[in-house]
């Protein structure tokens, strides 16, 4: 039953699953790390985006990572007019909004869910492309491809978005207004329009990350149900709003499954994320490293 | 009467509260007595709501105990000493906004009022009006909390703080935003409440209105005690002209 | 005050008394397959306004307290074969501990963190569910109907009826904790938890009772559905779309009166009734999202905020 050569076989595997993990859970550690907005309807953006992706492939064979390439522009533009929404309806009528802002993005999911059902069905859809089923072989151990993709294209994500926030000035502005908002008036800034445009970052990176999705694994409407608890439980974990917190989080959540995938089986892997969620929150609901001050 | 000759209605001790690496009270050690007059000032950021925060229990304490009427209740929810006797006020008001003001003062009465002697329904409304009635607000019993104008709001506050029946009132700047006409209607309120055995501990920036009401002083500065005593020794103090004025 | 009650209990039972002519006189069994899912999201949305609407904690794991009394109910039936009043009594009890421990567990974490906890929660019991053999495993379990109890002759109206006396008592004790001190208390630390301690109000047990009430009220209320379904498995009880339901109809209904969720559910059960028939079941979700979103938008207090504007203008214009 249980080998030490299986077990590597999870630990590596499970490696790759985080960096992919990390690259769906960023746009997440964004718009609820640094901004403070209840995005519990992310997961089904990302699986509105898996979608899209899918429709490019499928009717016109656009390769699966162009096509994420391709609806970023898209998704920027919803993600800045789903920010004016939230922030005219909520931020700006201040009391209360912690209710009806969270049941508000719970009703947007749900929309997203069906109208998905309704255009595509309930059925597993999946795309093509040379890298979709095929596997490397290093030793006994087998990697498939698109995993190394994911890990690949998730790790140059973490690596630009970190360098954006740290290097540009409109990403240390928005670091800044997660901090300090009003000290970011005072020096003559917008707050709300820079938050904007971060929500919108944090969308636009959700084209390339459903691209991913449906390239690790076939997708369906009410995929985005588990994935709450994957991208919160990263988020959380990671500590709020940090980028290398979120992708050292997202890897200890892929090694955490894969291992207990091995050693259990399958019908327990949808709870893991969720365990690990609520265990974080309710010991350490900082996350693991620190938090923003 | 000369404080120390009696039993202290408060005493803190060696309190300490730290935030991180931030030390925002250091070993900080005082006792109030009975109905006395108590000010507490400092340059922003000193401590000044650290403490208070401690005392009502928003914040617990590690080291250092507090003492209230004999018992120690460094441990204790924030609800529980508020029915042994501590009520407060918040520097930004913090009213039940889905309330009228009638409503914001008998929560208070529900959980807080003391039961010793008011039992009936119509007791607690007969309190809660004349509390209203006594600071002023009487007209605006049925006036939902979020229509009150500042000062209005700031005598809410007191006024449901009185719903609790309290031994000690901590008054957490109540006068900051009003205009000068307004800050001698709420420092008459607090003298008269003061008369009516209440101790009383002001935290203010409003150094004339402090000088005024307080019997004591005490001045922190970044989280320790600079200075304490009658508000004329204190203002005195050459740390605490430092410490105010700037060098 | 009093004579409000007295409207109250009259109107409960002239309601009860209703339904149950209504099964000595219907023969058609369809009303009562559609009525009973209409009194059981009436229960589950008042059960879920009492901590999410009166205390603002916003539960999504009503289909975590549903599944757990579905499945007592069929784990009880499986081992012992007892009665349905004894399933659902003791789903109460389940759903009350139940309420405890997850409080226990969550109700310290604010906002969107204990909603959060609670999907978390939600999924971690489907699980075990799904990998517990005895009641069926993912696959799901059959359950045969013991015979019905005079004076019914049918076991859905029997149902029917049950989940109806249900609604009379979760609408009770929604009522009854509205106008107590503990409505009171559950508003103030709804609208400021730290002024509401330092007001004397117990916050954590205030709101460690609200989720314990509405627990058990959700377990009992999903006790019955196996019987109802002649099956049950972990998919389905568990179903997100319970929650979703519980919520919308909760907000949209409004939560600052106990009349609040009972009309919300009225309105969205009966929409979904008409359009699962003639549309599709899609469609009905897809109704009850977007009239979520659209009142969370638009019409943030909900039906009961609209009338009680409607009036306020009223008496204006004629004051």
């Amino acid at each position: 039953m249980f080998s030490f050569e299986l077990l590597l076989d999870a630990v590596v595997i499970g490696v790759l699953l985080g960096c992919f993990y990390a690259a769906v859970s960023l746009g997440l550690s964004i718009s609820f790390g640094l901004l403070d907005v209840p995005h519990v309807a992310h997961p089904a953006f990302l699986v509105l985006a898996s979608y899209a992706v899918y429709f490019l492939n499928e009717h016109y064979g656009v390769d699966p990572l162009l096509a994420g390439l391709l609806i970023t522009p898209l998704f920027f533009l919803f993600g800045l007019f789903a920010y004016r929404l939230y922030y005219e309806t909520f931020e700006r009528r201040g009391s209360d909004a912690g209710v009806r802002g969270i049941a508000f993005f719970f009703g947007i999911a749900f929309i997203i869910e069906v109208l998905i059902i309704m255009q595509f069905g309930v059925d597993q859809r999946s795309v093509t492309a040379d890298y979709v089923g095929k596997a490397w072989r290093i030793g006994e151990m087998r990697i498939p491809f698109r995993l190394v993709v994911a890990f690949v294209v998730a790790a140059a994500l973490t690596i630009l978005l970190t360098l954006y926030l740290s290097r540009t000035f409109m990403g240390r502005a928005i670091r800044a207004v997660a901090q300090d908002q009003e000290a970011l008036r005072l020096m003559g800034a917008n707050p709300i329009r820079i938050k904007q445009w971060a929500f919108g970052i944090a969308t636009a990176v959700l084209g390339i990350a459903g691209a991913l999705l449906i390239i690790v694994a076939p997708v369906e409407p009410t995929l985005d149900r588990t994935y709450i608890g994957r991208t919160f439980c990263v988020v959380v974990m990671a500590g709020l709003g940090s980028m290398s917190g979120t992708l050292v989080a997202a890897i200890i959540l892929g090694v955490a499954e894969t291992v207990v995938l091995t050693l259990f089986g399958a019908s327990w892997a949808p709870a893991i994320s969720f365990a690990m969620l609520l265990g974080v929150l309710a010991v350490r609901p900082q996350g693991l490293f620190g938090r923003r001050s | 009467m000369a404080p120390g000759s009696q039993a202290p209605l408060l005493r803190i001790s060696a309190l300490t509260k730290r935030f991180g690496g931030f030390i925002a009270l250091d070993n900080v050690s005082v006792d109030i007595p009975p109905g006395q007059r108590f000010g507490l000032i400092g340059p922003n950021g000193s401590g000044k709501t650290t403490l208070i925060n401690c005392i009502s229990g928003a914040f617990r304490t590690e080291p250092g105990t507090v003492t209230f009427r004999d018992e120690d209740i460094t441990r204790l929810a924030p609800h529980i000493r508020t029915r042994r006797g501590i009520a407060r006020s918040f520097q930004i008001p913090r009213p039940f906004r889905s309330m009228t003001v009638a409503e914001n003062l008998m929560v208070g009465l529900d959980f807080a009022a003391d039961t010793s002697v008011i039992v009936s329904e119509a007791q607690r409304r007969d309190t809660m009006m004349s509390i209203l009635t006594r600071m002023g607000l009487a007209s605006k019993a049925n006036v939902s909390a979020t229509k009150l104008s500042q000062v209005e709001l700031r005598k809410m506050e007191l006024a449901r703080a009185m719903a609790t029946h309290p031994k000690l009132l901590i008054s957490d700047e109540a006068m900051a935003g009003l205009s000068s006409s307004e800050v001698d209607e709420v420092l008459d309120l607090l003298m008269s409440l003061a008369d009516q055995d209440i101790t009383i501990i002001m935290i203010e920036h409003i150094m004339q209105a402090v000088m005024r009401f307080s019997e004591r002083v005490m001045c922190l500065e970044a989280g320790k005690i600079i200075a304490i005593g009658t508000p004329d020794q204190v203002m005195a103090n050459q740390r605490v002209q430092e410490a105010y004025l700037g060098t | 005050m009093k004579r409000n009650g007295m409207y109250f209990w009259g109107g409960a039972a002239l309601f009860l008394a209703g339904a149950l002519l209504m099964t000595q006189v219907i023969g058609n069994q369809y009303p009562f397959f559609a009525c009973y899912v209409i009194l059981q999201f009436i229960v589950l949305a008042v059960a879920w306004s009492i901590l999410g609407g009166y205390a603002g904690y916003v539960n999504f794991g009503t289909s975590a307290f549903f599944g757990v009394g579905v499945y007592t109910a069929v784990f009880l039936f499986k081992a012992t074969g007892v009665p349905l009043a004894v399933q659902i009594a003791a789903a109460a009890a389940v759903g009350a501990l139940m309420g405890f421990a997850l409080g226990l567990l969550t109700l310290r974490m604010q906002g969107i963190f204990f909603s959060i906890a609670t999907i978390a929660a939600t999924i971690i019991i489907e699980t075990a569910i799904t990998n517990w053999r005895y009641v069926g495993g993912a696959s799901g379990i059959q359950l045969q109907r013991p015979a019905v109890m005079a004076p019914f002759d049918n076991y859905v109206e029997m149902l029917f009826f049950v989940q109806a006396v249900m609604v009379v008592l979760a609408v009770a004790i929604s009522r009854y904790i509205q106008n107590s001190w503990i409505g009171r208390g559950l508003q103030a630390l709804k609208d400021d938890e730290l002024a509401a301690e330092c007001t004397g109000v117990p916050t954590l047990r205030l709101k460690l009772t609200a989720c314990v009430i509405s627990g058990a009220l959700m377990c009992a209320a999903g006790a019955p559905a196996a019987m109802y379904l002649q099956y049950a498995d972990p998919a389905s009880a568990f179903n997100l779309n319970y929650s979703v339901s519980a919520l919308a109809m909760s907000l949209i209904g409004g939560t600052a009166h106990w009349a609040g969720p009972v009309i919300g559910a009225i309105l969205l059960g009966v929409t979904q009734q008409l359009l699962t028939v003639t549309i599709s079941s899609e469609v009905n979700v897809l109704v009850l999202g977007v009239m979520l979103v659209l009142f969370v938008v638009a019409a943030p207090e909900g039906i009961v905020g609209l009338i009680r504007k409607v009036r306020s203008k009223r008496n204006e214009g004629e004051g």
